[in-house]
């Protein structure tokens, strides 16, 4: 990272501003709209975070740079200049209050791609210094370690021998000409190792042939939480390279919402050729083997459970009728939350929410959202499929006393796999 | 400068540079959007991204989920009421009709003027209620700006003058017949460089919304 000032900030913006930027800012007729569908708004009744006032530094930039009322209102003399006092104050509404949940999105009137929009404003915000903290430590750890937690392989690996030990055979690594690699974020192998004996069941009993990559195993991209295109391609290519290296057809995006998002679309974008592999999330991988009959359950769930789409992978991913498919399953009282799928609630902690302290406390209160729609239906388990938004659930749930447990919903799966007949993988 | 003088000088050279300039203005805020043009996405697409794409144009005209939805139904309704009312007070006049059949060579079946000025008086009062919302509404409040507030003069006077016009109100009809076009000249030259231009690129808009998710599989 170059050092970071207000000038490479500016610049750095007036690259992100592109044509649908440009037709958004000017279709905003401030009807307020996006507001109601911010928890971020709904949950504190406070107006500042209305989602289009989000990106307004961004907008006078645009104005005062690609309109012609705008250019000559600067060279009268008449517009305000971006600052880094603004910037700096509008560091809060960028990042704290914004998970880039893309709800916003979804229900404005006129069209405009909000969430679009603060993607690209953090481009700026980053390099004009005005990050959060929390995420420039994460994005630090993830360049120099490989990880923004901090787990390096060697903690992989020990867990992974404990897997082995539990399921009876090898967790495969660095196999060269396996079908599949397996991603994992480091809230996975740090809080969910349930997550890896699962996948290595699934896949046993499928028979289909997996590595995982002693390189690049972690899935998760601080860079585009940040906003820093140049360290987030770093990250994706040291993907794309182990892939490459292991020569595999499909690389699988773990349990994790922005994961997807960076390595699924922003990938190929940011390291500018498409993949010569395909990437689908860890569900959209299921859901297959369920198609081609790989997957086999035994026994249903009786627990009334409903299930958290994590944002990435609805509204902004496309991911919204495999986990149904998969639920369905093993559950008999599957209920849908009020808005649900493509237009369900965000957790609160997405978008580099979680790894910014600053936001520890508003992302408490965002989670209100989440507890008036579990509230409504009294179920007894949570089911989602994002590490992030799991442990935001269960932060959310404990502080309010509410006894609902959270549960992956790939180990779910695992965990009704018909054992007898399992294929030698 | 007499009542007929200047009833001469809106309708023709005032209603002429109002006409030039909206759309130099117009096209110049189109080109100003499309010449930045926007990188191609690389990823695997689930769809082009097309159908998606012209589905949102429609679908946004309606409301998307129950809970955004009863939270702003104020807006949606009358949103609706007072851009039906521009519509129906603009092109189903029959005087206006007139003037745009003397432009384009054609014309269109007016609606009877009993219900045209029925339809302004809603609009009219819908008008007042917006912008009552919009001051005492916090989040409203907080978002605008004083071109807001412009725009909503620039859009309630030619209502009003045409009301007013119509049925000679306070003043010589010529006099506000004049005024009502000239209201609307005002309109058309400051249209390009308002939020007024959301009438034409909320199309864009939309589209890019739409295309943008339909390539990721996100239906609309």
């Amino acid at each position: 990272m170059s050092e970071a000032t207000l000038e490479r900030g500016i610049k750095a913006l007036k690259e992100q501003i592109d044509a649908p930027v440009a037709s958004f800012f000017s279709s905003c007729v401030h009807c307020g709209m996006c507001a109601e569908a911010c928890l971020f708004y709904t949950e504190t009744g406070n107006p500042k975070y209305t989602p289009i006032s989000k990106v307004e530094p961004m907008r006078r930039l645009w104005e005062q740079e690609f309109t012609l009322i705008g250019r000559i209102k600067k060279l009268l003399g008449l517009s305000k200049k971006i600052t880094d006092e603004e910037l700096s104050e509008w560091q809060e509404l960028v990042y704290n209050s914004c998970s880039m949940c893309g709800r916003c999105t979804m229900v404005c009137p006129v069209g405009n791609d909000i969430t679009y929009m603060i993607r690209k404003f953090r481009e700026g915000m980053s390099a004009a210094g005005h990050a959060p903290e929390g995420l420039i430590g994460a994005t630090t750890r993830a360049i120099q370690i490989g990880s923004p937690m901090g787990v390096k392989f060697p903690a992989l690996k020990a867990q992974a021998g404990h897997v082995e030990k539990e399921v009876g055979f090898e967790i495969p690594f660095d196999k060269v000409g396996a079908e599949y690699m397996l991603l994992m974020s480091s809230m996975e192998i740090m809080n969910y190792p349930e997550y890896l004996g699962a996948v290595a069941r699934i896949f046993h009993q499928a028979g289909k042939s997996w590595t995982i990559s002693s390189e690049a195993f972690e899935a998760t991209n601080s860079g585009i939480q940040i906003g820093t295109s140049d360290l987030a391609r770093e990250l994706v290519n040291r993907i794309v390279e182990a892939a490459e290296k292991l020569k595999v057809k499909t690389v699988i995006s773990p349990e994790c919402g922005h994961a997807y998002t960076a390595i699924r679309w922003e990938g190929p974008n940011l390291v500018g050729h498409p993949f010569s592999f395909r990437v689908r999330h860890i569900l959209e991988v299921l859901d297959e083997f369920r198609k081609d009959g790989l997957l086999r359950t035994e026994g249903f769930e009786e627990d009334k459970m409903t299930f958290h789409d994590p944002c990435q992978l609805v509204r902004r991913g496309g991911v919204i009728e495999q986990p149904r498919n998969l639920l369905n399953m093993v559950a008999k009282n599957f209920v849908e939350m009020d808005d649900h799928g493509k237009m369900n609630w965000c957790c609160g902690a997405g978008g580099g929410v979680s790894a910014n302290e600053d936001a520890h406390e508003l992302k408490l209160t965002a989670f209100k959202r989440k507890k008036a729609q579990l509230d409504e239906l009294h179920v007894d388990t949570l089911v989602t499929a994002c590490a992030n938004c799991r442990i935001q659930l269960e932060e959310g749930l404990e502080v309010n006393d509410m006894d609902i447990p959270v549960v992956g919903l790939t180990e779910m799966l695992a965990e009704h796999l018909v054992e007898t007949d399992s294929k030698q993988g | 400068m007499t009542s007929v003088e200047f009833l001469q000088w809106v309708r023709g050279p005032g209603l002429a540079i109002a006409s030039i300039i909206f759309v130099f203005g117009m096209t110049l805020k189109v080109l100003e959007i499309f010449m930045l043009g926007r990188k191609k996405n690389l990823a695997e697409l689930r769809s082009s991204g097309v159908k998606e794409g012209f589905r949102t144009i429609i679908t946004r005209f309606g409301a998307v989920d129950r809970f955004t939805t009863r939270r702003t139904m104020f807006t949606h309704i009358t949103g609706w009421v007072f851009h039906v009312g521009l519509f129906v007070a603009i092109f189903l006049l029959t005087p206006h009709i007139e003037l745009f059949k003397s432009f384009l060579g054609f014309g269109w079946p007016a609606l009877p003027t009993a219900i045209v000025d029925f339809v302004t008086v809603i609009t009219l009062i819908t008008l007042l209620i917006i912008l009552f919302h919009r001051i005492t509404n916090p989040v409203l409040r907080y978002l605008s700006v004083g071109e807001d507030y412009v725009v909503w003069v620039l859009t309630f006077l030619p209502m009003l003058t045409g009301y007013m016009a119509y049925h000679h109100l306070f003043f010589p009809y010529t006099w506000l017949l004049g005024i009502h076009i000239l209201s609307v000249c005002i309109l058309m030259a400051l249209f390009p460089f308002t939020k007024l231009t959301h009438a034409v690129t909320l199309f864009f808009s939309r589209w890019y919304n739409g295309y943008m998710g339909g390539q990721k599989g996100v239906k609309q």
